[in-house]
C-alpha cells in the first residue's frame, strides 16, 4: 500500500521531488509558504497536475504523465483534510461523514464520529461546531473511504494553540487507526516532530533532505531553510508525580527531569521536545544552579555549520539530545567525541507545546476491520 | 378581465422556466467556475438583451424568426405554419430575452461555493455529476430560485418583444401585458386597472414566495 510520488514540473510552481510513504507511516513534509508543499499535496490529490510525474498508491497508478494516465480526483481513493476542512455547510456532521462513502453507512459514520470523540453532535452543522470539532469531521470524513492515502494539508493551522495540543493527542491516539500512507503538510516544525515517523523537507519546490524525524531535526544542514533555531531532540518520559510547587516530575531514560504544569495522571507517556539552543554544556557537574535538570551525557559527535555555531550531539541513555553551541566554546571546553559531560535544561525552557501526549494504541475505539 | 390572456402569459411563463431552469444550472455553473479566454465576451453576450431595447431585440429577433430566414424555414418545413406569430415563436423569443435573468443570479449562486469546498467533493470520491446534485445545488440553489422566479414574473410583464415577434393574436399570442395595452387603447380602463392589479398582485406573490424559501435555505446551514 506505499505511496510512490516522484514530480517534476517547470512554472509558475517549479517542482523537482520524488518520496515515498510506507503504510501506517505519517510523513511530514515541511517548507516555508510558497515552497510548493501544498502544491505536492494537491498533485497526489489529482488537483494539478504537474508536466512530468507519476504518482502510484497501494498498486494503481493514479497520474503518469509518461502513459497518458491521470486520474481525475475522484477516482484517486484517498482522503484530504483541507486546511480550512472544506466541510459541505448544508450537512450535518453525520452526513458530512456519510457523504464520502461508496454506500452511505450510517453505524460506520457514527463509530468513526465516535473514534474522533465528537458521539453527541452528530446532528449539528458545521456552523454550530468549533473549529477543532470541525477538523475532527474533516478528519472522519477522510476516514470514512478507507482511503489509500490520507492527505493532511496544515490540519492544525486554523485553530488557537490549546486546541492544536489536544488535536495533536488526538491524532497521534488515532495512529493505530490510520492503517494507510499518511502525508501531513505543515511549516511548523513543532508539529512536525511530536507527530511524524519520517520528514521530507522542500523548499523552492525541491527536496532538501528526506529522513527519519529525529535525524532531520538534528540536521543543520537540513534546517537550513526553516531556521536553525529549530533544531531539536525528542525523548520520550512518563509523569511520576506533580509536586506541590507546580513541577513535574519525570522518569526519562535521561533520569528524572522536572517539567512546568500539570502534564497529566502518572503513568502518562510524553514527547518532549527540546530545542538545541536551549541546551547548555557543562564539562563539570555545576553546583548552585537555578536549572533543575543536570544530566549526565556522551558526546556523539561534532557538526560544524558554515555559522559561528557547532551542533553537538549527545547520548543520554538511550536517547539523543542536539545542543547547539558556540564554536569558540566548543574549543574552549576541548569536546571530542566519546567525553562525558553535563547536559543542562532549564524547566521553563521546555514549553507546554513540545510536549505531546505519546501514542496509546486501542484506547479510542475499535481498530478498523 | 380576459382569462385566456392570463392563462397564456402563465402558460407562457411556466414553459419559459422549465426550458431554462437546465440552461441556468448549466451555463451558470460553467461561467462560475470556468476560466477560458473569452469568457467576458460570453458574459456580455448574456447580458446584452438586458440593455437593448425590446423594439431592436424583437425586430432581430422577428427577422431571425421569419419565414425567409434559415431557423423559420426548417421551422416551416417541420411543422406547417410559421414560427412567427404564433405561440412556439413567443416561447423560444421569451427564453432567449430572459437570458440574463435566468444565468446571472444563478452563475453567482455557484460562485458562492468555496473552491475548496467543490475540491473536498471530489476527493470524498463524488464524480461532478454527483457533486452538482449533493453539494454545488444545494449550497447554489438561491441563487438559481431567484433567477427562476425573475425569469417568471419577467415573462409574465413583457410587451415589446412580445408584441413584435408574436402580435396580438387572441389565444395565441395575446398576453396579458398586451391585453391591457389593449383595453388602454379602447379606453376599457375598468378592465385595464383589473388585470394590472392582477398582474401587480402575482408578481408580489412570486417574490414573497422566493424570499421565504430562501432565507429556508439560508437557516438550513446553520
Amino acid at each position: 500500500m506505499t505511496l510512490v510520488v516522484d514530480l517534476k514540473a517547470e512554472g509558475p510552481i517549479p517542482l523537482d521531488l520524488s518520496f515515498r510513504v510506507a503504510e501506517g507511516e505519517l510523513l511530514a513534509l515541511v517548507g516555508h509558504s510558497g515552497s510548493g508543499k501544498t502544491t505536492v499535496l494537491r498533485s497526489i490529490a489529482g488537483l494539478w497536475t504537474p508536466t512530468d510525474a507519476r504518482v502510484m498508491a497501494g498498486g494503481t497508478v493514479w497520474l503518469d504523465t509518461g502513459q497518458g494516465v491521470n486520474l481525475p480526483p475522484h477516482r484517486r481513493h484517498l482522503g484530504v483534510v483541507f486546511q480550512n476542512y472544506a466541510l459541505f455547510p448544508h450537512m450535518s456532521a453525520l452526513q458530512n461523514v456519510m457523504a464520502a462513502m461508496q454506500t452511505p453507512d450510517r453505524r460506520e459514520a457514527g463509530r468513526l464520529l465516535e473514534l474522533v470523540h465528537l458521539d453527541g453532535l452528530a446532528d449539528r452543522k458545521p456552523a454550530k461546531l468549533s473549529g477543532g470539532q470541525q477538523q475532527r469531521v474533516a478528519v472522519a470524513r477522510a476516514m470514512a473511504r478507507r482511503p489509500l492515502a490520507l492527505l493532511l494539508d496544515e490540519p492544525f493551522s486554523a485553530v488557537d494553540r490549546a486546541t492544536r495540543d489536544q488535536l495533536h493527542a488526538e491524532i497521534i491516539g488515532l495512529r493505530a487507526h490510520l492503517n494507510m500512507p499518511v502525508i501531513l503538510v505543515t511549516h511548523e516544525m513543532n508539529e512536525a516532530q511530536l507527530l511524524a515517523d519520517r520528514m521530507v523537507v522542500i523548499d523552492k519546490g525541491c527536496l532538501l533532505r528526506e529522513g527519519p524525524t529525529a535525524e532531520v531535526m538534528a540536521d543543520p544542514d537540513a534546517l537550513r531553510a526553516m531556521g536553525i533555531r529549530e533544531v531539536a531532540a525528542m525523548f520520550s518520559a512518563v509523569v511520576v508525580a506533580q509536586d506541590e510547587d507546580g513541577l513535574t516530575r519525570l522518569d526519562a531514560a535521561t533520569g528524572p527531569i522536572f517539567l512546568p504544569g500539570a502534564l497529566g495522571p502518572p503513568g502518562t507517556r510524553l514527547r518532549v521536545r527540546v530545542l538545541a539552543h536551549e541546551v547548555i554544556l557543562s564539562r563539570a557537574r555545576p553546583e548552585g544552579l537555578s536549572a533543575q535538570n543536570i544530566l549526565p551525557a556522551t558526546v556523539v559527535s561534532l557538526q560544524q555549520g558554515d555559522d559561528p555555531g557547532v551542533m553537538v550531539h549527545l547520548a543520554i541513555g538511550g536517547d539523543e539530545i542536539v545542543a547547539r553551541i558556540t564554536r569558540r566554546a566548543a574549543s574552549a571546553m576541548q569536546l571530542a567525541p566519546g567525553d562525558v559531560v553535563h547536559v543542562i535544561l532549564k524547566s521553563m525552557s521546555v514549553a507546554r507545546d513540545r510536549i505531546a501526549l505519546a501514542g496509546q494504541a486501542g484506547q479510542v475505539g475499535q481498530p478498523l476491520p | 378581465m380576459d382569462w385566456t390572456a392570463l392563462s397564456l402569459s402563465l402558460e407562457l411563463a411556466v414553459w419559459t422556466v422549465v426550458i431554462l431552469l437546465p440552461v441556468s444550472v448549466g451555463t451558470g455553473r460553467w461561467l462560475a467556475y470556468g476560466r477560458f479566454r473569452g469568457k467576458g465576451m460570453v458574459e456580455a453576450l448574456v447580458m446584452l438583451p438586458l440593455v437593448l431595447p425590446p423594439t431592436v431585440f424583437g425586430f432581430y429577433l422577428l427577422v431571425s424568426f421569419g419565414r425567409t430566414s434559415p431557423i423559420g424555414a426548417f421551422w416551416q418545413d417541420m411543422f406547417g405554419h410559421q414560427l412567427v406569430f404564433s405561440f412556439e415563436g413567443l416561447v423560444a423569443a421569451s427564453v432567449i430575452f430572459n437570458l440574463p435573468f435566468a444565468i446571472q443570479p444563478a452563475q453567482r449562486g455557484f460562485e458562492a461555493i468555496p473552491l475548496e469546498v467543490r475540491e473536498a467533493a471530489a476527493t470524498c470520491g463524488m464524480s461532478p455529476f454527483r457533486s452538482l446534485w449533493k453539494v454545488e445545488l444545494p449550497l447554489a440553489w438561491p441563487g438559481v430560485m431567484t433567477a427562476m422566479v425573475l425569469t417568471f414574473a419577467h415573462t409574465l410583464g413583457e410587451f415589446g418583444i412580445v408584441l413584435m415577434v408574436g402580435g396580438s393574436i387572441p389565444g395565441e399570442t395575446k398576453t396579458i401585458a398586451i391585453a391591457i395595452y389593449d383595453r388602454v387603447q379602447a379606453f376599457d380602463d375598468k378592465s385595464a386597472g383589473t388585470m394590472a392589479a392582477a398582474l401587480v398582485a402575482i408578481s408580489f406573490l412570486t417574490i414573497t414566495v422566493t424570499f421565504w424559501l430562501s432565507s429556508r435555505v439560508g437557516r438550513r446551514l446553520t
